[in-house]
């Protein structure tokens, strides 16, 4: 599926829960089903640069396509995640790195993206942009 | 500038009705503000000095001869000799004016680089926060003295044997919080300068959490120097204090190089100024300088012992109602201790915990606390940490408690 179409299926998606309390245990349950980040790779070199919580995204290439896994030590932000790799993982470095995050937005996660945001959601998006870039500059 | 303030007895819905910002909501809930070791309220008294200063008699202080330069120089002046009597001050010129308590550490640690060698000894406690650690640790890099450490305990009080056994004559600075930001336990202060003073060690209190929960007596404690800010007395943020003796102020070096400080300047030598300017260069904070004073004024009309006793009791209720939430862990239980409650509940992140309870309403601090080394000493990531104020009410307490039990229910 194209990213923009995996966007819309979220905000179709959280769309249907009226309160914010139903979004975040929506959030969280998603988090418990995110691609795990094997536990060799939680390394500080996979560490995102969070304020209060840790966040480890592993990326690898896979036929063209970027795989990432990814874990945190709590669970609001693992659902975060968990949603940020819905959206990027299994796309190509291109698609990714031309990806807005507006959905984030229209699912009422919108404070997450404030810069000082302690979760570092702000931190994770450019972080999984830069493995993109990464990749892209290794292909060409 | 009196500000005529007077409170009878202890009336925390009157009290509530001071500060503007309560009455505000919350993601649709009424704020529960229980996040005052971070910064407390602001009541409108001191808003309206603010205003007032800006509105009326704004000018440069201090050199001006005009009426408004004087009317500006007066209310500075005087909110200094309000802090001079209310922390019982020899003399007005050993309050310094800072921007706030790291502020006040770092003039006095840049100023010893001059009189420490290598092989001295610096003393911390284990329990400061990181702007009591960082600029000696920078000290000692300059100068080549050995920063120790004084440990805690499980309940987060210091071992203050090994604090005996610590000091020698290598000694040559103690500093110590007066109040533990992320435990809450108020040190034994008046022991450590005792103790640090026999052995000829020069003691820095940091009393940053200390000032809004009690009145410390400078005179009495016979401290060299002692530190705070305005903004957790329910002045404004930007100001604070630092108290010197007269014989060490005199003996530090100027901090910065300006205009304010000095007594005559050629190309060739510049002389400096007398106490206090000497470490005031530049232009002050001159609105904020004169609202610290007046939150002063406000704090002393409700009174500190008052202020205390209430928050004693709201202490008492929060550890008690948090504790019958199954899972609960209270991180510093000092004998002694003060209006904060760093906790964690189960496995549970505290920032987890943090975003659910903001969705209700409720403001509490989540995180390490800026006090990184306590967090390792338990080997928890962080806490949660409620901090109450003399604003607070019983039923805050109760919004907080279901607030964590409706955010235990969702995270696990």
């Amino acid at each position: 599926m194209e990213i923009k179409d995996i966007q819309q299926e979220i905000i179709e998606e959280f769309a249907f829960f009226d309160d914010w309390m139903q979004r975040y245990e929506h959030m969280i349950s998603i988090g418990k089903t995110m691609p795990l980040i094997e536990e060799k790779n939680k390394t500080e070199d996979f560490l995102i640069q969070g304020c209060q919580s840790k966040v480890w995204v592993y990326p690898e290439l896979k036929d063209g396509k970027i795989i990432f896994t990814a874990d945190s030590d709590a669970i609001i932000t693992k659902g975060i995640v968990a949603i940020l790799l819905r959206v990027f993982s299994n796309q190509t470095p291109e698609d990714i790195l031309k990806a807005d995050t507006i959905f984030i937005d229209e699912i009422g996660l919108k404070e997450h993206l404030s810069p000082t945001r302690a979760n570092g959601l702000v931190s994770m998006i450019k972080q999984l942009k830069m493995y993109a870039l990464a990749y892209k500059s290794q292909q060409n | 500038m009196e500000t005529g303030i007077k409170h009878i007895s202890f009336d925390v819905e009157k009290i509530r009705k001071d500060f503007p910002i309560l009455k505000r909501m919350v993601n649709g809930y009424p704020l529960v503000y229980l996040d005052n070791a971070a910064t407390s309220q602001k009541p409108q008294v001191v808003i309206d000095a603010l205003v007032d200063y800006y509105s009326n008699y704004n000018a440069n202080i201090h050199r001006g001869v005009h009426s408004l330069s004087q009317e500006a120089t007066n209310a500075y002046e005087q909110s200094r000799a309000k802090i001079q009597k209310h922390f019982n001050i020899k003399n007005a010129h050993e309050v310094i004016f800072t921007s706030g308590t790291t502020h006040g550490i770092n003039i006095v640690a840049s100023g010893f680089s001059e009189f420490l060698k290598p092989g001295d000894e610096l003393l911390v406690s284990a329990m400061e926060h990181h702007s009591n650690i960082v600029p000696w640790q920078m000290l000692c890099e300059h100068t080549g003295a050995v920063l120790k450490v004084i440990p805690m305990n499980q309940e987060g009080e210091l071992e203050m044997l090994e604090f005996v056994s610590l000091l020698s004559n290598k000694t040559k600075l103690v500093f110590v919080n007066h109040i533990s930001n992320a435990l809450g336990t108020i040190n034994p202060i008046e022991e450590i300068i005792e103790k640090a003073h026999k052995v000829g060690a020069v003691v820095l209190i940091d009393g940053a959490q200390a000032c809004s929960h009690l009145k410390p007596d400078l005179q009495a404690l016979n401290v060299d120097f002692y530190v705070t800010s305005a903004h957790k007395m329910c002045g404004p943020t930007g100001v604070g204090m630092l108290y010197g003796k007269e014989e060490w102020l005199t003996k530090l070096p100027p901090y910065q190089g300006g205009g304010e400080m000095i007594k005559e300047v050629t190309f060739e030598k510049t002389s400096f100024a007398g106490l206090p300017h000497k470490f005031e260069a530049g232009t002050p904070n001159i609105a904020d300088g004169i609202a610290f004073g007046v939150a002063i004024d406000y704090l002393n009309a409700i009174g500190f012992e008052k202020i205390a006793a209430y928050e004693n009791q709201i202490l008492e209720y929060a550890t008690k109602r948090l504790l019958e939430i199954e899972g609960l862990k209270i991180y510093g239980t000092a004998k002694n201790k003060t209006s904060v409650i760093s906790f964690n509940i189960g496995e549970i992140h505290p920032y987890d915990i943090g975003t659910i309870v903001d969705k209700l309403g409720v403001a509490v601090r989540t995180g390490h606390h800026c006090a990184q080394p306590i967090m390792d000493f338990y080997k928890i990531p962080g806490t949660v940490r409620a901090s109450f104020a003399f604003y607070n009410t019983f039923q805050e307490i109760d919004t907080l408690i279901n607030a964590l039990q409706k955010a235990k229910q969702m995270l696990t």
